[in-house]
Parts: structure tokens; C-alpha cells; sequence
């Protein structure tokens, strides 16, 4: 495998190619549209006759998630895809895996819903995504790649954070950026780790009793109302943590910025168009691209919210992060929302119209 | 001619008075203690005939606590 | 017999039986004369005999075994119900050289988990199943498990199990041991202290398989739930003798490495 590849290919295929180089151990999936390229490019693969890395399809998005769970209690570093119903069906697993303070990787590449939905791109698993989704006070570390590239580079980044912070990452794509091609310069190549690097990086880890040490048990059930207040707590410090450290996003043109967008992937890019256009007749409109949607960036949207006269939020849902776009003012400053639904997709025209809108409403 | 003699040892406070020992036992050597009762409140089964024990370690091996241990002595 | 007697016997004689040493000293918490006992002891002392402590991974499920970490001093996952089997799948894959077995009881494996169950059993994982069939959910409080037999009074079939309501008992063993996947399939039972001897070998041979890697093991162990069924633990015995047994056999219902034909 060479180093520092550059290759045409789509997101979803780029996101298989970055687990094997990562040295990611284990795959579980289940094929759903628009995602199973991630499944198919790993089988075509076969990274098990170099890497060792183990791939299976799973009976069931289901077992694919508590796959991911049992493998990521022995220390491996283990991921699943799917798309937005299979997620749902996944969020029991996931509830488990941020219980049990498990590194994992999910991808949801998201498909219009709700309901069995369509196949085509959304991004109406924002609040699924970011505030909780299955059961229980937990919060995962949500990365919204906009590119090819990010995909690629989101695995690596994803499982670094999942490992640090020990709690599961959701990669929140959609059937844009999943099924686009474009070019990309992937990860390089590096070795899984040896099980004796597991045994020192994850102490914690199920790997059969080790000599002269208390068994270890992975389990998210602790009776004592007292002691389970206690994981609650440490739960909360270890978000506290993700959320002062660990803030991403970029900013386009936001410096002498009167007019904001947010917007996160592929709608971002989307918006950056409409936005240049937007300047070129003189408007001097910035966008703000939340990179993780959780922690989402508040600070910068506080700090924006003083400078701005209205910020219109863009998202391919009927408007979920617009909320947390809210919570985050420091000034009381109009926020709109442009969305579509269903599974279609905005061109920067209809963003420039919504934009012009909103202006119109705050300077007539 | 060889004797084989057998003991048995309770933990009582293990012990939950299942019977399923008492049951098993093929030489009536256990018996719940028909009054008292452990910390948790249970009859739990006491060895009255010790002298009939031959060690077989039906007891044991059908307890489902793990509350008994088998002796067994052969003695020439 | 004198104090003196038998402080002979225990001082000159051998333990020919004692609590396993990877039992640990926490009472557990089924109640009096439940069949996880003993299948308890059983798992740790075929551990202890194998010397495979540091590489046994159980995995616990939802229902009366929940806690089964609490008494056998191995490592262990808890599942989500039902799940078991593919956790145990990807720990297999992962950790190939461990000894891996799931713990599951009927609604655990036979209701919630049949399709986790049915798929890692025909993928042949190198995973012992451990299956608890009392026919009814112990933890709930005693309601229909899908193995309760016909007319059998639960909770939730208060006038007996009516297959026109509540469907025919699923006899998921035999259904395991037709895929391709299962190494050994036995149906044991711990009523007698013969009978536990029996289940103790079916339980290491299982767990032998996982490590040589001939595919999936399964070990049923017709059970007793006095509480679930309100009887007493002697009673239980009885009725599982009488009823239980007729739709559940005992016995071996399929061994691979038996079964080879010779020469090949």
C-alpha cells in the first residue's frame, strides 16, 4: 500500500480505503443506500490478508452495532456504517457503547425520512445525532464531513477521539458527500496495533483475565442508584472535557461579516457558492461550517451574533441545528431557516433567495 | 477390608434450603435444621448423620450455591 | 461419630467436592435451588479444569444470568438482550485465540436474540452457546417464554398456553443443529447429580470446540425456575422430569467431530 495516495473515488469508498490504512481491526455493517459502498469496497479489499482486519456483514444492523460493541470492549478499534433507518435501529448499541465508555467509530450517511424515507441525501438525523438518539443521558462526538477528503480524513480523527476521550464518535455524513466522487489524498498506511499495545493503551479492556488482576467486566448495569448517579457524573466530566477541547469548525468570509450562514456538510458548500455570489454583488455575507455538531460551536456563534444583523441557517431538514444556533446567541439577533426535505437537495440560488429574504425582513 | 468414610462441610450462610442436597444424598445424611435459620433467613441443611456419609459428593455436586464441601477418607 | 472422627476424615481424607475456586465467595442471587447455580459452578470449574482462566470471555445476557460476572472471576461482557451471540461474534473474530461463550437464557436467546442466535450459529463462529431453557421469563416475574410448553400457566398466559393465542413452543435447538455452522449440539439437564455430571462434560467439550475452532457449540440445559413455576426446588425437578423432557429430550442431537465419517 503506498503512502499519501491520490485518488478519484467516492466518499463512501474513500471512508473504506482510510479504515484499512488506519489500522482499524474490525468492520460490521449491514448493507443499506446510499452507504453500502463502505461495506462492498472493504470486501473487495480484503484487508484480512493484510492488515488483518476483520470485515463481516451482519444479519441485521443490530448485531452490526453490538458487534461493534463487543469488539471495542477488548480494546480494537472497531466501526459500523449505515444510514439513517439502520441507524435508528442502532441507537439501543450505541446507548451501550457510550454507557460503557467504548471508543467506536458509527457513520450515518443520512437518506430522507422519516419513515423508510427515500434514498436520496438529508440531513434530518441532527437531533438524533447530537442530542442522544437512543436512551439515556449520553452525548457522542459528531463530525460532519463536507468533502471527499473529510471522509477520508474524519475515520483516522474520529478514532483518535474516541480513543482519547473513550466514547463512541458518529461521523454524520449524507448521501452527498457519500456517493460523490472526488479527488482525495488518502491516510497513509500504518500497522494495526499488536495486542500487547492494546493491553498497555487500554487497561481497561476484556481480553481474558490477565495474571494477578481482578477479572475485568464490561457492563452498563449497576443497580445502586447511588453508584449509577456516579457513572452518570463521570459521563458528564468527560463531555465537559470534549466540549472544551475539542470545538472544530471553519469559517468563510466571516471577518467583516454583517450577514452569517451556518451550515454544515455538503449543504455547506452549497451555501459557500450562494455566499460568493452574494459578495460579488457586495453583501457582506460569512458563513460558519460547524465541523463537529457536537460540541457544537457556541462560542463562535456567540461571538458572531454580536457582529451580524441576522443569521439564516441552511440544513437539509425542516430545522434541527437552527436550535442550537439559538441557545447559542449572545444577541438577540432574527435567525431564519432555510431547509429542504425529502431527499432533495438546495442549489446556491434558492440559498441566495432565502438570504435575500432574511436581509429584506431586517432592513425594510 | 477398606472403609470409606465421608464428611461434609456447610457454609451455612451460603446456603439457601433448596433441599435439592437432602434429595440427593442416597444415605440420609442431610437434613434442613427445621428451626433455625441463616442470615438471610433460610433453613439451611445441617449434616444429622454424619455417621452414614460415604463421600459420593451428590450433595455437592447437585447444590446449586456451591455451599458444600466433600470429605472422603479411605481407610484400610 | 465422634468430633474427633470426623476431623480425621477431613484432616487425612481428599475434597472430593467443593465450591470451584473461580466461583467466588458473592452470593448469588437466584433464588433457592435455580438451575444457574449449579450450570455456574459448572462453567467455572470446566474454566479452571481447562486452565484457560486468563483466556475465557463470557458474555452475560439479559434476564436471571445477568449478573453471572459477579460470581465467576473470568472476564465478561454484558450484552443488550438478545445480543449475545453477536458480541460474542466479533469478540471471537478479534481475539481468536480466546475461549469465548455466551450465556443466555430462552427469552434471551429463543425470542429477542433468535436472529443473533440462528446467524452466528450458521456462520459456524467458534463461540460456545451456553442456553438456560426454563420455559419462562425468571426475571420478569414468570411470564410466557417461547419455550413454555402448551397449557402452561404464566403469568401473562394466566389460563394456560393457548397456541391459537400464543403460537407452539419454539424447539430452537434441533433447529440449530441442522445448520451446517454447529459443531455440537446437546440438549443436558441438572436434576441429578449424574445428569450434572453429564451436562459438566457437554459444557468442556463445547468450550474445547471454541478453541480448536470447529464452529458453534451449543449446550441447552433444561432447567428449573421453582419461583416462575411456584413450586418447590425438589417439586420443579419433578415437573421438568414429567413435562419438560417430552418436547425437550435429553441427549446429544448433533457432534460433528463424532459424526465425521471415518477415513477422511
Amino acid at each position: 500500500m503506498q503512502n499519501e495516495e491520490i485518488c478519484l473515488m467516492k466518499g463512501n469508498e474513500a471512508i473504506a480505503h482510510a479504515a484499512v490504512r488506519y489500522g482499524v481491526d474490525g468492520y460490521f455493517g449491514y448493507p443499506i443506500t446510499p452507504q453500502s459502498e463502505i461495506l462492498e469496497t472493504l470486501e473487495a479489499l480484503m484487508p484480512w490478508q493484510t492488515t488483518g482486519m476483520v470485515v463481516l456483514q451482519a444479519e441485521s444492523e443490530v448485531a452490526a452495532i453490538n458487534m461493534v460493541y463487543g469488539g471495542a470492549s477488548t480494546g480494537k478499534a472497531v466501526m459500523t456504517s449505515s444510514s439513517s433507518p439502520g441507524v435508528s435501529l442502532k441507537q439501543e448499541g450505541i446507548s451501550y457503547i457510550a454507557a460503557g465508555e467504548l471508543p467506536a467509530l458509527i457513520i450515518n450517511c443520512m437518506r430522507g425520512g422519516p419513515g423508510l424515507g427515500t434514498i436520496q441525501p438529508s440531513q434530518a438525523d441532527y437531533f438524533q445525532a447530537v442530542k442522544g438518539g437512543g436512551h439515556g443521558d449520553y452525548r457522542l462526538i459528531v463530525l460532519a464531513p463536507a468533502s471527499v477528503q473529510e471522509m477520508a480524513d474524519f475515520v483516522g480523527l474520529g478514532f483518535d477521539l474516541a480513543f482519547k476521550y473513550r466514547n463512541p464518535v458518529m461521523m454524520l455524513a449524507d448521501g452527498v458527500v457519500g456517493q460523490m466522487m472526488e479527488k482525495v489524498v488518502l491516510p497513509p498506511a500504518r500497522p494495526r496495533r499488536t495486542d500487547a499495545e492494546i493491553a498497555e493503551q487500554c487497561p481497561w479492556a476484556v481480553t481474558g483475565r490477565r495474571k494477578g488482576e481482578a477479572p475485568h467486566v464490561m457492563t452498563t448495569l449497576e443497580l445502586d442508584p447511588q453508584k449509577m448517579e456516579l457513572n452518570n457524573l463521570r459521563l458528564q466530566q468527560t463531555y465537559r472535557r470534549i466540549a472544551e477541547n475539542e470545538v472544530r469548525f471553519e469559517e468563510f468570509m466571516t471577518d467583516d461579516a454583517e450577514w452569517l450562514v451556518v451550515a454544515f456538510g455538503c449543504v455547506a458548500r452549497i451555501c459557500q457558492k450562494a455566499i460568493e455570489e452574494a459578495r460579488a454583488n457586495g453583501v457582506k455575507v460569512g458563513l460558519l461550517r460547524p465541523i463537529t455538531l457536537w460540541p457544537f460551536p457556541e462560542k463562535e456563534i456567540a461571538r458572531l451574533s454580536r457582529q451580524v444583523k441576522g443569521i439564516l441557517v441552511v440544513e437539509l431538514n425542516a430545522g434541527q441545528m437552527i436550535e442550537d444556533v439559538r441557545l447559542s446567541l449572545d444577541e438577540r439577533v432574527p435567525v431564519r431557516h432555510f431547509g429542504r426535505t425529502g431527499g432533495i437537495v438546495m442549489d446556491p440560488d434558492e440559498v441566495s433567495v432565502a438570504l435575500t429574504s432574511l436581509i429584506n425582513e431586517i432592513n425594510l | 477390608m477398606a472403609t470409606i468414610k465421608g464428611a461434609v462441610d456447610i457454609d451455612v450462610e451460603r446456603c439457601k434450603g433448596c433441599d435439592l442436597c437432602v434429595i440427593a444424598c442416597p444415605c440420609d445424611v442431610l437434613q434442613l435444621q427445621p428451626k433455625e435459620v441463616n442470615d438471610r433467613g433460610y433453613h439451611y441443611v445441617n449434616d444429622l448423620n454424619p455417621d452414614a456419609c460415604i463421600g459420593c459428593a451428590a450433595c455437592a455436586t447437585v447444590c446449586p450455591d456451591g455451599c458444600i464441601t466433600v470429605y472422603r477418607l479411605v481407610e484400610k | 461419630m465422634t468430633p474427633e472422627q470426623l476431623a480425621k476424615i477431613k484432616a487425612e481424607g481428599t475434597v472430593v467436592a467443593a465450591k470451584p475456586r473461580l466461583l467466588n465467595d458473592n452470593t448469588m442471587h437466584y433464588c433457592p435451588g435455580c438451575s444457574h447455580g449449579v450450570v455456574h459452578k459448572l462453567v467455572a470449574e470446566v474454566i479452571d479444569e481447562m486452565d484457560a482462566e486468563n483466556i475465557a470471555i463470557g458474555i452475560a445476557p439479559v434476564g436471571c444470568a445477568v449478573m453471572a460476572y459477579n460470581y465467576i472471576d473470568v472476564d465478561w461482557i454484558e450484552a443488550a438482550h438478545g445480543r449475545a451471540p453477536a458480541v460474542a461474534t466479533a469478540v471471537k473474530r478479534l481475539n481468536p485465540s480466546r475461549l469465548v461463550f455466551t450465556y443466555q437464557g430462552d427469552g434471551d436467546l429463543a425470542a429477542i436474540g433468535t436472529a443473533e442466535t440462528l446467524h452466528a450459529a450458521n456462520r459456524g463462529e467458534n463461540i460456545a452457546i451456553i442456553f438456560i431453557n426454563n420455559g419462562i421469563y425468571g426475571m420478569t416475574g414468570g411470564q410466557m417464554a417461547p419455550t413454555t410448553l402448551e397449557g402452561m400457566v404464566t403469568a401473562t398466559t394466566p389460563y394456560g398456553r393457548d397456541v391459537e393465542l400464543n403460537g407452539y413452543p419454539l424447539n430452537i435447538t434441533p433447529l440449530l443443529a441442522q445448520l451446517p455452522g454447529t459443531a455440537y449440539v446437546t440438549r443436558q439437564s441438572v436434576d441429578t447429580a449424574a445428569a450434572v455430571r453429564k451436562a459438566k462434560k457437554a459444557i468442556r467439550k463445547a468450550f474445547e470446540n471454541s478453541l480448536k475452532g470447529l464452529g458453534t457449540s451449543v449446550v441447552e440445559v433444561v432447567s428449573t425456575c421453582s419461583s416462575g413455576w411456584k413450586l418447590s426446588p425438589a417439586k420443579s425437578n419433578e415437573w421438568m422430569r414429567e413435562n419438560m423432557l417430552t418436547l425437550y429430550p435429553l441427549g446429544d442431537l448433533k457432534d460433528a467431530a463424532k459424526d465425521l465419517p471415518k477415513n477422511k
